[in-house]
């Protein structure tokens, strides 16, 4: 179970090198990568990091996004695993479009993303229903019941079954798991003040 | 503020998971605030190297901790090197790997390094009311205390480190009680076999089993630990005994225990009367005596004083083949080839008096190979200032550093194939020591009494020293 904000990129064909630039991909590692994704969107200078007021992804009312509605065909393009990376880093747990190309998919499945394919009108509804208000029209993506919860009736989604398995079990289980850091937050804030014993003074370092 | 109050009264383990279940999802599973975890080199380093490679951080890094245990030598002056083939670098990631993160070690050489489970229980990393997990099976132990303690896999490990979380589903509940008085040289050990013997090594399968009763509630928190680590062997989920003024004073006096215990809470940690089990099964500890396994279950256990039972099937067949007996052998006249003390199950101090009171002033019989390694370095401290170590030494025992060490094969050290062990450790399964090793479960009173006699032997078997 995922919620959170929505921020819609409807455009077709969005590729991996859109997604993170090559340029953006400087270390041989999995992570500071959330700062390139979409660079060269985002900013309007991508050198100097100015960054595009326009872009979705930089408008207040999507700030905090973490589910992205976008196009046919979403995901195409190189196979570089750097653009789940970066949506994953940036806090992107969902990408919900029409369709997506089968590596960046399993990709995917493999990072903790959930990929959810929906017909494009849906997708559309979906973007259309959380303009309004975004910050307050939040998503919810039921993976156990493949349904997407806006604001009309649940819209069904499809996610191949063995990825559906992996991102409820395997090791992307603290992707889902992270979706519900607030609970978890609030629920240990309260049994620190019910149990302060139940808390160990912060490790000071070495 | 609990999200639902119970309307009827609340067993102990549900008191336990209700404090710490965050919500309750869809499919019913739990997701459960876990207060502290522990980390083995086994598995911890890998993990601790997953969790890095997707750039995730440890949630509560003051919340976990790690240990040496399962790989590492127990030679006197051992060091990184291990008879386990790459076992040094198991211990090298790990110990990278709690510098990474910022986690306590309990290092090789340290003065507090042991068996993680003892090491929870020594420095108050388990205490009352606390949930715990560690990514080993045994961890059930510390549901002695009153904590809630599950033995998790390496991605559960994972998902509790970046979450402070696990998610699983309920257990149903189990409620062993235990009437009268153990006697004689009967013991913990003992009752478990006889439990495990008498219901069935899956008997708990899947439940979160409460120990109760006269019998438990006269047992030492030692001897209530050694039954809770047998509950695996159980089949159980987590095993749970309400905490006393005993456990909370030994919580209490821990390292990272609170200046002030909160006893009015701890106090409020036992099964509301009226509360309904989901199982419930009774034994009577009067009766029990000294016990051992012939087979290659737990389930496979006897009186010591006892004949192997006809073979009552293919399972069984197969255990006496590989133990090489057969069904009307008398127990106590089967030679032995090895005795071992030592394990989460059976090397805490009280463990070692046991076995040294037996083995003061007696020897080890000709060609057999005796071995006892301490359960933790406190443990072992604690034996040496009474003398124990020089007793273990003076009957022919190897008194060793404390770990893991023989109570499981890693394609390091061994007794040897074909060879039978008497062991206090908690499984006999096949090659579980070892390729081809015969394993037979017992109390620390009945392996020194067996070493002595080069024999299976009950204690009160032996001549006067
Ligand atoms: S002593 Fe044996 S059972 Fe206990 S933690 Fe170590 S390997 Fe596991």
């Amino acid at each position: 179970m995922h919620r959170g904000v929505a921020a819609p990129l409807l455009r077709a064909n969005i590729d991996t090198d859109a997604i993170i630039p090559s340029r953006e991909m400087r270390r041989v590692s999995r992570t500071g990568l959330a700062d390139g994704l979409f660079a060269n969107w985002r900013y309007l200078d991508p050198a100097r990091r100015d960054p595009n007021p326009e872009f979705v992804l930089n408008r207040p009312e999507r700030a905090g996004a973490s589910i992205l509605l976008g196009g046919p065909n979403f995901g195409c393009g190189s196979s570089r695993e750097h653009a789940v990376w970066a949506l994953h880093e940036f806090g992107v747990r969902v990408v919900v479009a029409p369709d997506f190309s089968p590596i960046f998919r399993k990709n995917c499945a493999a990072n903790g993303l959930l990929a959810a394919c929906v017909p494009l009108d849906a997708v559309e509804a979906l973007a259309a229903w959380t303009d309004d208000d975004p910050q307050a029209r939040h998503l919810t993506v039921d993976l156990r019941a493949r349904k997407i919860v806006g604001g009309g009736s649940p819209i069904p989604f499809e996610v191949p079954r063995g990825h559906r398995m992996r991102l409820l079990r395997g090791l992307d289980a603290i992707a889902l798991t992270q979706g519900r850091a607030a609970e978890i937050d609030a629920f240990e804030q309260r049994r620190f003040d019910a149990h302060p014993w139940a808390r160990l003074p912060a490790a000071r370092g070495r | 503020m609990h999200p639902y109050a119970r309307a009827v009264p609340a067993t102990l383990f549900d008191k336990l998971w209700d404090s710490h279940c965050i919500e309750t999802d869809d499919d019913g599973d739990g997701l459960i605030y876990v207060d502290r975890l522990v980390l083995h080199e086994r598995t911890g380093g890998v993990a601790l190297d997953a969790l890095a490679r997707r750039g995730e951080g440890v949630r509560r890094p003051e919340h976990a901790f790690c240990v040496v245990d399962h790989v590492v030598d127990t030679v006197p002056g051992r060091g990184d090197e291990t008879r386990v083939p790459g076992g040094t670098d198991f211990i090298v990631a790990l110990r990278q790997g709690a510098a990474d993160f910022g986690l306590r070690l309990f290092d090789v050489g340290d003065e507090d390094q042991g068996i993680g489970h003892l090491v929870s229980a020594e420095q108050g990393i388990a205490l009352p009311g606390l949930s715990i997990a560690c990514p080993d099976s045994h961890t059930c132990t510390l549901g002695a205390l009153g904590a809630l303690a599950f033995g998790i896999g390496t991605s559960e490990l994972e998902h509790a480190l970046a979450t402070s979380t696990l998610r699983m589903a309920r257990p149903e509940t189990m409620r062993v009680t235990i009437g009268g008085r153990l006697g004689g040289d009967a013991t913990a050990k003992d009752l478990a076999l006889h439990l495990i013997g008498t219901h069935g090594a899956s008997g708990g399968s899947g439940a979160a089993v409460e120990f109760c009763g006269e019998a438990v509630t006269a047992m030492d928190v030692e001897g209530r630990m050694t039954l809770c680590n047998m509950a695996a062997e159980f089949g159980a989920a987590t095993a749970v005994i309400a905490p006393d003024d005993a456990v909370f004073g030994a919580a209490g006096a821990t390292p990272l225990a609170p200046a002030e215990p909160p006893l009015g809470y701890w106090s409020t940690l036992r099964t509301a009367p009226g509360a309904r089990f989901d199982r419930d099964v009774a034994l009577d500890a009067a009766g029990v005596t000294p016990h051992v396994t012939w087979g290659t279950s737990p389930e496979h256990s006897a009186p010591v004083r006892a004949r192997i039972p006809p073979a009552s099937g293919a399972a069984a067949r197969g255990a006496l083949e590989y133990m090489g007996l057969e069904p009307g052998v008398a127990l106590d006249s089967v030679p032995i080839d090895a005795a071992f003390i030592g394990s989460c199950t059976n090397a805490r101090l009280g463990d070692l008096r046991a076995a040294a009171r037996v083995l003061k002033g007696r020897r080890v019989a000709p060609g057999v190979a005796a071995v006892c390694v301490p359960g933790s370095t406190r443990v072992k401290r604690a034996a040496e200032a009474e003398g124990l170590d020089r007793v273990f030494e003076a009957a022919g025992f190897e008194w060793r550093e404390s770990g893991c060490s023989m109570c499981f094969y890693a394609g390091g050290e061994t007794f040897g194939a074909g060879k039978r062990v008497v062991t206090t450790t908690n499984r006999n399964f096949e090659g579980r020591q070892g390729p081809g090793v015969r394993s037979h479960l017992a109390s620390p009173a009945v392996v020194a009494a067996s070493a002595v006699r080069g024999r299976i032997a009950a204690p009160d078997a032996l001549p006067r020293p």
